[in-house]
């Protein structure tokens, strides 16, 4: 256990840090993104239905099946190699990434169909009587209020899509996790290289708890209030 | 067409079997992974709700760190750092190598303690939804520690832990996939065989995910019933 050793490694490590938070941030705007289309067409029957197994599949199966499937899966399929999306489906870099989106987006739609629930029937008809549209309504009574309602449980879905970036590692991807087994498989040092990796997401997942409580206490505080 | 789906059939050319072994395979490891999550992660939620300020730190620590760090580097840790540590032990007591980890017990441990974070904050926040008087009347009428837990808390609290327990379940199912890294042949490892073998990728990633959504979706009715059942004769509210 020397000190150069270890300090080599985390500099290589830290290295990766660009991709993994890379993956994250662009399958969180992704995802969201997504996930708010989900929602939106759940006003139809059909839609509902459609949104409602798209949910099913994704949450039902583990996302290393999911960047199996798109990796290797797609890029078996004649029609897809002769596609314009082939360019794209090539890499393992948007093979991750679109797993990512698409997984993140069923459990982030969850969330949110649970937050717009919970808002308040008389919201929506006070609304209504100053003559609100139905757009101004969403944006400025049902959309604000559902993502204060989402928060504590997105912030838990953020800390999931962060480790889940790990996974692309497994498609050849050079993330942080990815840097990490190569090491090892030079090294020999699994033990020491493996726990500064974890290091580096167990304080990236520690931020985004603080940030997301952060957040929480400016946007409610009337529930943080210390009784005097 | 025909030629294809002969391959994931049961008979001769077919990967039927092996893939309902792998099946069996991955439920074994969830198995075992909840159970361990169960007895830690109840060991945790206790050392929260009632130990001394420095137990109550140290397992908040512990809850944070298995929920911090990727499955995939927990297990990479207990796998191949498991090797290492084994191999210096022996190395220094003289034994000749080399020396090996059992796939499926590094994995198992790992998912187990994974489970063990998120379950104890499920009993936890059951703990803490027990109605404070029931426990004071239950003190009142002089039950010792263990009874009340017996007849107070735990019929209390276990209903209220169902549905977040039933998720928990679930999330352990999918993290077992990612003990495929360590080459034990569960279904994301049998799938990755099978394909790599016939070049059939699609067809049998399409085999594996029904087979994960198979055991999550039977898993989900079993839940929904056992919540009916232990709910029974409750006030039904209707959202």
């Amino acid at each position: 256990m020397d000190g150069t050793f270890l300090i080599d490694i985390v500099t290589k490590l830290l290295s990766g840090l660009p991709l993994t938070l890379n993956l994250t941030i662009i399958g969180l705007i992704g995802g969201g993104c997504l996930a708010l289309i989900l929602n939106a067409i759940r006003t139809s029957p059909f839609g509902n239905s459609v949104a409602s197994a798209y949910v099913f599949l994704f949450r039902g199966t583990p996302l290393l099946i999911q960047i199996f499937v798109i990796y290797y899966g797609l890029s078996a399929v004649p029609f897809i190699r002769q596609s314009f999306l082939w360019p794209v489906l090539r890499e393992p870099y948007w093979c991750g990434l679109l797993a990512l989106i698409l997984n993140d987006a069923a459990y982030t739609s969850e969330i949110l169909r649970g937050a717009f629930r919970a808002v308040p029937h008389g919201s929506h008809e006070a609304a209504k009587v100053v003559g609100m549209t139905r757009w101004e309504t969403f944006r400025r009574i049902s959309f604000p209020i559902a993502l204060r309602q989402a928060l504590p449980a997105y912030s838990s879905e953020v800390v999931a899509l962060l480790k889940g970036t790990a996974l692309v590692s497994t498609i050849t991807l050079m993330d942080v996790t990815g840097i990490a087994s190569a090491a090892v498989r030079q090294t020999w040092r699994a033990i020491e290289v493996f726990l500064c990796a974890a290091l580096i997401y167990l304080a990236l997942s520690l931020l985004v708890t603080w940030l997301f409580a952060y957040v929480e206490k400016r946007l409610s505080p009337w529930q943080f209030r210390e009784a005097r | 067409m025909i030629e294809k789906l002969s391959l994931v059939g049961f008979g001769s050319a077919g990967w039927g079997w092996v893939f309902a072994q792998a099946g069996l395979m991955t439920l074994l490891v969830a198995f075992t992974a909840f159970g361990i999550g169960l007895i830690v992660g109840t060991l945790v939620a206790w050392a929260r709700v009632s130990g001394s300020k420095p137990v109550q730190m140290a397992a908040s620590a512990y809850v944070s760190v298995f929920r911090g760090v990727p499955d995939i580097l927990v297990i990479y840790l207990f796998f191949f750092g498991g090797r290492q540590a084994v191999t210096f032990v022996g190395t220094v007591l003289g034994m000749q190598g080399p020396f090996e980890v059992s796939a499926f017990a590094a994995g198992a441990l790992a998912v187990g303690l994974i489970s063990s974070a998120s379950q104890s904050e499920v009993l936890r926040g059951a703990y803490q939804a027990v109605p404070k008087g029931t426990i004071e009347a239950g003190v009142v009428v002089g039950m010792p520690p263990l009874t009340l837990f017996r007849r107070v808390i735990a019929p209390q609290a276990l209903v209220t832990a169902i549905p977040g327990m039933g998720n928990q379940w679930q999330g352990t199912v999918k993290d077992s996939a990612v003990v495929s890294v360590t080459g034990l042949v569960e279904t994301m490892r049998q799938v990755a065989i099978a394909s790599g073998t016939t070049r059939e990728y699609l067809l049998f990633a399409g085999v594996g995910a029904v087979i994960y959504l198979l055991i999550t979706t039977f898993s989900d009715h079993i839940i929904r019933i056992t919540e009916r059942m232990v709910r029974y004769g409750e006030e039904v509210k209707v959202a």
